[in-house]
């Protein structure tokens, strides 16, 4: 090779410094437009919302069910309790599965047929518009039992939380070394507890961040619970009876004719996206432990 | 200790079973034997790491195994406690006798025979969700109720006995993880003496150490000794003459398939070699 050909391209001459310094300035530019297109719409939304809402969030908004139709004030407590009965059951269904079948397919069905279905099904389910699952669950709980209801709601949301639960649980199980297992085994540690006491708790804040995620995720789901939550004007303690929950409340309020239900959907939708707000601080909070986590 | 007697010899030399002179005779030399393997073979796959290995560790010394890389050390040690055969397709074929028993033999407990044969690795693997103190008493805590005063007492005898106790004491409900490499590699030993093994297998124990750190875990295996059977591999030669009694030569051929070379008393090995290829290895012309 010649040796003048390698100089000329290696040098830096003033000229090609100042264009290089020109690319940098252009392209840091376009980086941190993208970077502000990001935070636009939330700072948008939580400003809006506060705006149009804020006449409506005072204690009554907490505490008050829904007035008939004209009436002022008035609230979105049973939406409130219907949103948390509602979450609480697809929690107690959804975390135990999701987190059981994603340390399944991490630890036992590496390699076998049976996992690799159950992987390629819950990528799939992850993917199915929640309508759809509202209608799935409608046919399977509601229709048979001639009544929309809390259960069918909670089941439906349990349904959308597994498949996200249980393939993040399989990947940061996944990533916990293989020595600490190894560690585990060498000590005369069965293989069950191994997994249970160690495989696991290594990767707790990474399955913590799994869940409160997936959490967030169906607390504002709203497709789902039309076909099986349905609504309710009044406090329902039957979790056999159709519940209200904010996120329904909302898209009822939201078609109405009035201005006072405006305002009052505006609110929940502060609260909504308030609620998101603080279970992603939540989730910072778990990936900061006592102990160092692995994952 | 060191005195050859037929036990301490490679296998491979000795007289077949029904040759050995008298049944009292190698009974005796038994005793002394903590373990010993007869015609091992690892595969990966259809990969063969080490082919038809036999050799026997001695009660109460310490045995280095050492060679130059890929030649099946680390494979071979993995045998001795089955944890070989937790990597997929990896399988283990031939005898390894402890307590008149092979470990391989149908119906044996992998989980049984790993509370006797405990093991220290490469690199310090403290258990990441636990204190120092639940890491020293995680082999009992995880195998079912131990009174919490019997627990204090095995944490404070097997820190002790890794020279740990005086540097950790204090700080005995905080995280592993805030100890320094040497002080994480000696909870390890802790932790894997803790549940009072026979065999204690060191996998480069200290190649991950600074000299320091290297040096108080050499005096450690030199202290250990006395109650424990320790099984080593090292890359480094020096460590192998400063802490061993007996060495043994692993290399691997052309294909790669590690055979055991040459098994001798550690003072015999490093100023006799009997094979050549020992010798060049010793004397670093290769590895």
């Amino acid at each position: 090779m010649a040796t003048g050909v390698v100089r000329q391209y290696g040098q830096f001459t003033p000229k090609v410094m100042r264009r290089r310094r020109t690319v940098n300035v252009i392209m840091i530019g376009v980086f941190s437009v993208c970077a502000i297109v990001i935070l636009i719409p939330l700072v948008h939304i939580l400003m809006y919302s506060l705006i149009k809402g804020a006449s409506s969030l005072n204690v009554h908004f907490f505490t008050k069910p829904p007035q008939p139709p004209g009436q002022p004030g008035g609230g979105v407590a049973t939406a409130l309790v219907g949103s948390g009965i509602i979450l609480v059951m697809a929690s107690l269904i959804g975390i135990p599965t999701g987190i059981l079948a994603g340390v399944y397919m991490a630890e036992y069905g590496n390699r076998n047929a049976f996992a690799t279905t159950v992987r390629f099904v819950a990528d799939i389910l992850l993917g199915v518009p929640s309508i759809v699952i509202g209608v799935f669950i409608w046919t399977l709980l509601v229709r048979p039992f001639h009544s929309f209801s809390a259960i069918a709601g909670g089941v439906a949301l349990a349904v959308m939380m597994i498949p996200t639960i249980s393939r993040t649980t399989e990947e940061v199980v996944r990533l916990v070394p293989g020595t600490l297992r190894e560690a585990s085994l060498a000590l005369g540690i069965p293989y069950w507890k191994t997994v249970m006491r160690i495989t696991v708790p290594a990767a707790r804040s990474g399955i913590g961040t799994a869940v409160v995620l997936a959490f967030a995720r169906v607390g504002g789901e709203t497709a789902p619970l039309l076909f099986t939550a349905l609504g309710n004007n009044f406090f329902q303690k039957d979790i056999r009876r159709p519940i209200d929950a904010l996120p329904l409340r909302l898209f009822n309020y939201a078609i109405g004719p009035y201005d006072e239900w405006h305002r009052i959907a505006w609110a929940s939708a502060f609260i909504l996206v308030f609620f998101i707000l603080i279970l992603m601080v939540l989730i910072r909070r778990i990936a900061r432990g006592r102990f160092k986590n692995v994952v | 200790m060191v005195e050859p007697t037929a036990a301490l010899e490679p296998v491979h030399l000795r007289p077949k079973v029904a040759e050995r002179p008298a049944q009292g005779e190698a009974a005796a030399s038994q005793a002394n034997v903590a373990m010993s393997v007869e015609g091992l073979s690892a595969f990966y796959g259809k990969f063969k790491a080490i082919e038809d290995v036999s050799l026997s560790f001695d009660r109460q010394n310490v045995t280095a195994i050492i060679g130059p890389s890929g030649c099946g050390k680390s494979t071979l040690l993995r045998c001795l406690n089955r944890l070989h055969e937790i990597i997929p397709n990896a399988r283990a074929v031939g005898k390894v006798m402890m307590d008149g028993q092979n470990i391989y033999a149908p119906g044996m407990n992998a989980v049984l025979l790993r509370r006797k044969v405990g093991m220290v690795f490469q690199k310090p693997n403290p258990f990441p969700s636990m204190s120092i103190y639940d890491n020293a008493a995680s082999g009992l805590k995880l195998a079912g109720r131990v009174p919490k005063d019997h627990l204090d007492e095995v944490v404070e005898r097997s820190l002790r006995q890794a020279a740990l106790w005086n540097e950790v004491k204090d700080k005995l409900k905080q995280s592993a993880f805030n100890l320094s490499g040497g002080q994480q590699q000696r909870l390890c030993i802790a932790r894997a003496i803790a549940v009072q093994p026979e065999i204690v297998l060191m996998d480069e124990p200290a190649s991950a150490l600074d000299p320091i750190s290297t040096l108080k875990i050499e005096d450690l295996m030199v202290e250990l000794r006395k109650d424990y059977t320790i099984i080593i591999v090292t890359h480094n030669l020096q460590q192998a003459a400063r802490v061993s009694d007996r060495t043994a030569f692993l290399l691997g051929g052309e294909d790669r398939i590690g055979h055991l070379i040459e098994y001798a008393p550690t003072k015999e090995m490093f100023t006799n070699p009997k094979d050549d290829r020992t010798e060049q290895y010793i004397t670093g012309r290769f590895g």
